[in-house]
């Protein structure tokens, strides 16, 4: 092995593949066959980034070729760059070497559009082949599917692979033709569609036949890119929970548009990166999947965008107050759920505690719920709790003071007096 | 009658789970169990020193896991923090748990059980870190070998990963603050303690003991972990959150950095 050359192939090729930000391992459940080399279940980080992002996969290019010319992409045809390619081999060779080191749970592969979709399709499911036949390699596999490949690919590619995704990038339609006027939205739909299907066919076999093969155990994902077409926070939610419905996505993420090149269409280069729209995104994102929010809860045409200053959880109670105070010691576990300040693991062990005993302050504060936030919702096990008849702005006004944030000085209007 | 009393056992799990049986037998309401290599006697109380017996351990272990499979989990993680005065608090928790029937250890309302499952989090926490942090390199002999150092004795704990994981390479993990550790042999896990003249951490000093092309995945590794980092996104402070600078010395993505 040419350790200089496959140095050199790997640099360009990661660089490239990084603004790809899923690095999820878990969700599979492939166990260690025939005392081979690994096994894959429930996703280790194995270190992270100057940036602050996990690193569990080894998350390369095949190659940064490509026919399209999508505005956003830095590989895309007309800009200049370096360009590289692996073998199969050479992925192969990397994946084992890094993951018997303890480096990485596994390989996330995806590539530049070289030839035909097909042809690039079939490229990375002979690399997944390769390391699950040969090597006898059960580590997580995440294969991009291509747009436009066909289904006979697609179901292939699920035998081998834990978990397929494609990038859908620009939430609307409108957007996707203005900066990728090569690629159109059924391209996307396609696999997405054909891989959901086969996912639901294999579970129902699976019931009846045990030996059914195992066909992408760790579902589907994909990625949206905000902050690079001015679309609203409502847009971006509503079609994330679209991709959900439809495509029973195991998950959406959603990508901060880092500029990386000259283009009118786009926010301009040193534009900062939208960190912290991402960051309230995602919150939203776990709202829905977790806490028992719909979506219009949320989002709507009164409020297309979400609130900076605040978590959208705070920003929907003070929106209704109506539903407040919540008594801790009897409310539903729906309703303790909405409570801004009181996370999953706080409901899970408020629900067991209050079995024992009536909670009051001191039990909650030790269950580490954020009580700088919740104070102003409940009432406890307490003589004490929040008599005045505050409105929202208030109640805001007294969290943003008591309290700090990483993102604050984004926001603060604190310094504006005197500018 | 004075139901408080000193119980000395060995250190081991089996151990101490022995003093808790003794404990029960003897209907202490308060049992002062305490490791032998840090054993203080009390001016007036009684002391009784412990034999461990697999036995009565046993029924310990089986009696409190029928109860609840998690209060087991926890018991055995918290155990494992080795922290001091741990022992009695166990001996508390598992009095509450085998008291009633409806109680299942999860009563966060109390201030024990609470620490006790803080503690088994803690404790959890370290030992997913070194599934993440072990870096193994291979030596010339072909086994893949790996230092470790962390907070909490969690060798016990990550046999199973490792055994399940890496089936078919010989493996040793070697925990140098504790002198001990496991090694694979493409069978079994067997627990080994060795004489290393010089620890054989990832530094950037290369050793004898290591194959030449395992100093080459090293730098691509260290390659692969500059080019995927994202420069206009650059958080240092999440990143020693995530990754500690104490463990730093033994990933050799960070060898630099030390």
């Amino acid at each position: 092995m040419n350790f200089e050359r496959i140095k050199e192939k790997l640099n360009i090729l990661a660089d490239a593949a990084k603004y790809d930000v899923s690095c999820s391992s878990s969700g599979s459940n492939r166990k260690n066959k025939d005392k081979g080399l690994g096994n894959a279940s429930n996703g280790i980080c194995h270190t992270y980034t100057e940036d602050g992002r996990c690193v569990s996969l080894l998350k390369i290019l095949l190659t940064n070729h490509c026919i399209f010319d999508c505005a956003y992409c830095v590989t895309r045809k007309s800009n200049d760059i370096k360009r590289a390619a692996f073998k199969i081999q050479e992925v192969v060779d990397l994946t084992i070497n890094f993951y018997r080191r303890n480096y990485i749970e596994g390989l996330f592969l995806s590539s530049g559009i070289f030839k035909n979709p097909d042809y690039t399709m079939e490229r990375l499911i002979a690399v997944a082949k390769k390391l699950r036949e040969e090597e006898n390699f059960n580590g997580y596999i995440h294969l991009k599917s291509i747009p436009g490949a066909s289904d006979e690919l697609m179901y292939e590619a699920g035998l081998y692979a834990d978990r397929l995704s494609v990038n859908i990038e620009i939430p609307t339609i409108s957007g996707l033709k203005l900066l990728a006027p090569d690629k159109k939205h059924e391209d996307f739909a396609k696999p997405m569609l054909k891989v959901r299907n086969e996912i639901i066919r294999h579970k129902n076999e699976k019931k009846l036949i045990k030996s059914t093969p195992k066909y992408a155990p760790a579902g589907q994902s994909t990625q949206m890119i905000v902050g690079a077409t001015g679309e609203s926070d409502k847009d971006v939610m509503y079609s994330a929970t679209y991709f959900y419905k439809k495509f029973n996505m195991k998950r959406v993420y959603y990508s901060g548009y880092v500029p990386v090149m000259k283009d009118a269409r786009l926010p301009s280069i040193g534009t900062q990166v939208p960190m912290l729209r991402e960051n309230r995104l995602y919150q939203t994102d776990w709202l829905l999947r977790f806490y028992g929010f719909s979506v219009n809860e949320i989002l709507n045409d009164h409020h297309p965008n979400l609130d900076i200053d605040v978590d959208p959880k705070l920003s929907w109670a003070l929106r209704n107050l109506h539903h407040f105070p919540v008594d801790i010691n009897t409310a539903d576990k729906r309703m303790l759920a909405r409570i801004p300040g009181i996370g999953m693991r706080s409901v899970h062990k408020i629900m067991n505690g209050r079995k024992y005993r009536k909670l009051n302050w001191e039990h909650l504060k030790n269950m580490g719920v954020a009580l700088n936030r919740a104070k102003y919702f409940i009432v406890c096990n307490s003589r004490y709790w929040e008599r005045r008849d505050l409105d929202s702005e208030r109640i805001k006004g007294m969290i943003l003071q008591n309290s700090t944030g990483k993102f604050r000085n984004q926001y603060s209007n604190q310094l504006s007096l005197f500018s | 009658m004075d139901t408080t009393k000193s119980l000395i056992y060995d250190g081991s799990f089996n151990g101490f789970l022995t003093a808790v049986f003794v404990g029960f037998e003897q209907k202490l309401s308060h049992a002062d169990i305490q490791c032998n290599q840090r054993a203080q006697n009390g001016l007036f109380s009684q002391t009784e020193t412990i034999f461990t017996n697999i036995n009565k351990a046993k029924r310990v272990w089986n009696g409190v896991k029928k109860r609840s499979s998690s209060a087991i989990k926890s018991i055995y993680f918290a155990f494992l923090s080795r922290q001091e005065g741990i022992e009695p608090l166990l001996y508390y928790y598992i009095q509450k748990l085998m008291g009633s029937i409806e109680n299942k250890g999860t009563d966060f309302s109390d201030d024990y059980v609470l620490k006790i499952n803080q503690l088994a989090h803690k404790v959890g926490r370290e030992k997913h870190r070194m599934e993440a942090f072990v870096r193994f390199q291979k030596t010339k002999d072909d086994v893949y070998f790996a230092n470790i150092e962390p907070d909490y004795d969690v060798i016990p704990l990550i046999s199973k990963h490792f055994r399940n994981r890496y089936a078919d390479q010989a493996w040793i993990i070697y925990d140098v603050k504790r002198s001990y550790g496991l090694y694979y042999n493409l069978d079994t896990v067997e627990l080994i303690s060795l004489d290393l003249t010089d620890a054989h951490v990832n530094s950037i000093n290369k050793s004898n003991a290591f194959t030449n092309e395992e100093y080459q995945y090293q730098d691509l590794w260290n390659n692969y972990f500059n080019s995927t980092n994202i420069k206009s996104r650059i958080n240092k402070k999440l990143h020693t959150q995530h990754v500690p600078k104490r463990y730093w010395k033994y990933l050799s993505e960070k060898k630099e950095a030390v």
